[in-house]
């Protein structure tokens, strides 16, 4: 594990050096926009970054509360199972499909909708206990500052396209902004909260927040969109050369999230291990205290 | 289920005597939501045409700062002579408990929105163009959407540091989609120019979606220690 970190280091920026340089030279001139356009290689796999980590980040939050009786995560166990399967039908029966709007595919809908319990088992295999609390606020501060990325990419490329930075009441504009949001006043929460309860309370709000979103979406159903269509699973359409460069810039920024997820689970891991440190030697008294002498050196085990 | 109504009624016929005889929460609330009206006033001097448009907006911009203070003395009362470590080790469900907090403030919340709303009418000259029966079940609704919300986060904002600043940066994100609804249903009645029943169906989305969230973890938030 020590030695894979700087391999992948290494490969994270030769990767993000690639994807710029395909960003900025051989990805084709857009007829309409002109070079403006090529900012969509940050911002776009900023947005699907960000979110894949707010997903996370609300996946291990629901697990941690439900772990908290043996009785609720056995039932939490089927009902994500339920989920997975029954979305996955529904996704697929007319009535349902004609719901959708117009240009998403429900094959795209189901495999989102399968995504759920695949990433329930899988955060709940690699990170028991108190891990997923750890996991929980690693994904939300840095898909905090993904999504502020979005949210500031966004507004440049918006100026000389559309002629204004902020389109209000714009449909995705606004549900990001929301939920860009929802996460600040977690990451707030988890700041000014007193030690021994932080977790749950943060759970217990990132459940909230999750919740929210669709409301959001739909509260704003009304308002038109400028924002343009969704490449992958919705109606919108481009260029192969460009939708490669997209997607290879999607896989450095994916790296690059991981590597700083990586660093940032560590330094929670080491955080708490000295709290706890410190917590066993004040309970001791002066007695000694074997994990209170942490080097920082020690990488995670 | 007896005893569950029990708690409810006991709890909030106590808060509303408590309530009745000190007046602190009702009065800091109507105070700050006048100050908002006559400041809102000042600063946009509108007509009647354009305070159609706006005057939704106002009121439940209003409203949502002037809850705030009602909400962040809920809990605060309760710490008082470790009331809420008793109700803790007290064999009352937790759930009774917030419902009988959160009606509480529900009513707090109306008696404000009956006394303010002429005083809105006044200032702003507003005329309802729609069918203004509808504006019933919107304020109903929304005001549940924010109490509900703010008894829940009112709760959560206890175990924080400096928990008056945090209970308005937990609750506001989270009662967009709410404050959304109701501007724009408001609007929509107010202006008569498109039907305001997609934000009532919406409002009472949201209400179903979040009590229930509320009543699921209330029990973890009350026993968070």
């Amino acid at each position: 594990m020590k030695r894979l970190f700087p391999i992948l280091s290494i490969f994270t920026v030769i990767l993000l050096a690639y994807a710029l340089y395909e960003a900025l030279v051989v990805a084709p001139t857009d007829a309409q926009q002109g070079d403006v356009y090529r900012i969509i290689y940050y911002h776009v796999p900023s947005a699907w970054t960000a979110f894949l980590l707010f997903f996370i980040n609300f996946i291990a939050s629901i697990q941690y509360l439900a772990n908290a009786k043996p009785s609720t995560k056995t039932a939490a166990k089927w009902i994500v199972i339920a989920i997975g399967v029954g979305g996955v039908i529904a996704c697929f029966l007319p009535p349902v499909q004609r719901l959708l709007p117009t240009g998403m595919r429900p094959s795209a809908v189901a495999t989102t909708v399968l995504l759920i319990p695949i990433f329930y088992f899988l955060i709940g295999k690699l990170f028991p206990g108190e891990r997923l609390d750890m996991l929980a606020v690693t994904s939300a501060e840095v898909g905090v500052v993904f999504c502020s990325i979005v949210l500031v990419t966004g507004p440049i490329w918006a100026r000389p396209v559309w002629g204004i930075w902020w389109a209000p009441g714009d449909i995705r504009l606004t549900s990001t902004l929301v939920l860009w949001l929802i996460y600040v006043s977690y990451l707030v929460l988890r700041r000014f909260s007193s030690s021994a309860q932080t977790q749950m309370l943060a759970a217990a709000l990132a459940v909230f927040g999750a919740l929210d979103v669709p409301l959001v979406y739909f509260s704003i159903w009304f308002f038109r969109t400028q924002h343009p269509q969704p490449v992958i699973g919705g109606g919108g359409s481009m260029d192969p050369r460009m939708l490669h460069v997209l997607l290879i810039s999607w896989m450095a920024f994916l790296c690059f999230a991981f590597l700083v997820c990586w660093s940032r689970f560590r330094l929670e891991l080491l955080h708490r291990e000295i709290e706890e440190g410190h917590a066993m030697e004040s309970l001791s008294g002066s007695g000694v205290a074997p994990r209170a002498s942490l080097p920082l050196g020690r990488s995670s085990r | 289920m007896n005893s569950l109504w029990g708690v409810i009624l006991a709890t909030m016929v106590k808060d509303i005597r408590l309530e009745w005889r000190s007046k602190d929460a009702l009065n800091s609330m109507l105070f700050f939501s006048l100050l908002v009206v006559v400041i809102f006033m000042f600063s946009f001097d509108p007509l009647a045409e354009e305070s159609r448009h706006i005057v939704g907006g106002l009121v439940w911009v209003g409203f949502l700062f002037a809850s705030v203070t009602a909400l962040n003395q809920t809990w605060a009362r309760e710490l008082r002579n470790q009331v809420l470590d008793a109700y803790r080790v007290s064999p009352g469900p937790a759930n009774a408990l917030f419902l009988a907090k959160a009606m509480g403030n529900f009513i707090f919340v109306s008696v404000l929105e009956a006394l303010m709303t002429p005083l809105f009418v006044i200032f702003y000259n507003v005329r309802v163009l729609g069918p203004a029966w509808q504006l019933l079940p919107i304020a109903i609704l929304g005001t549940w959407a924010l109490v509900v919300n703010g008894t829940f986060f009112a709760a959560m904002s206890l175990r924080t540091h400096s928990r008056e600043i945090m209970l308005p940066l937990l609750l506001f994100p989270i009662s967009i989609p709410a404050v959304v609804s109701m501007v724009a249903g408001t609007t929509a009645i107010l202006t008569g120019e498109e039907s305001a029943h997609f934000y009532i169906v919406l409002l009472l989305t949201y209400d179903v979606v979040f009590t229930t969230a509320c009543l699921a973890l209330f029990g973890m938030i009350l026993h968070a220690e």
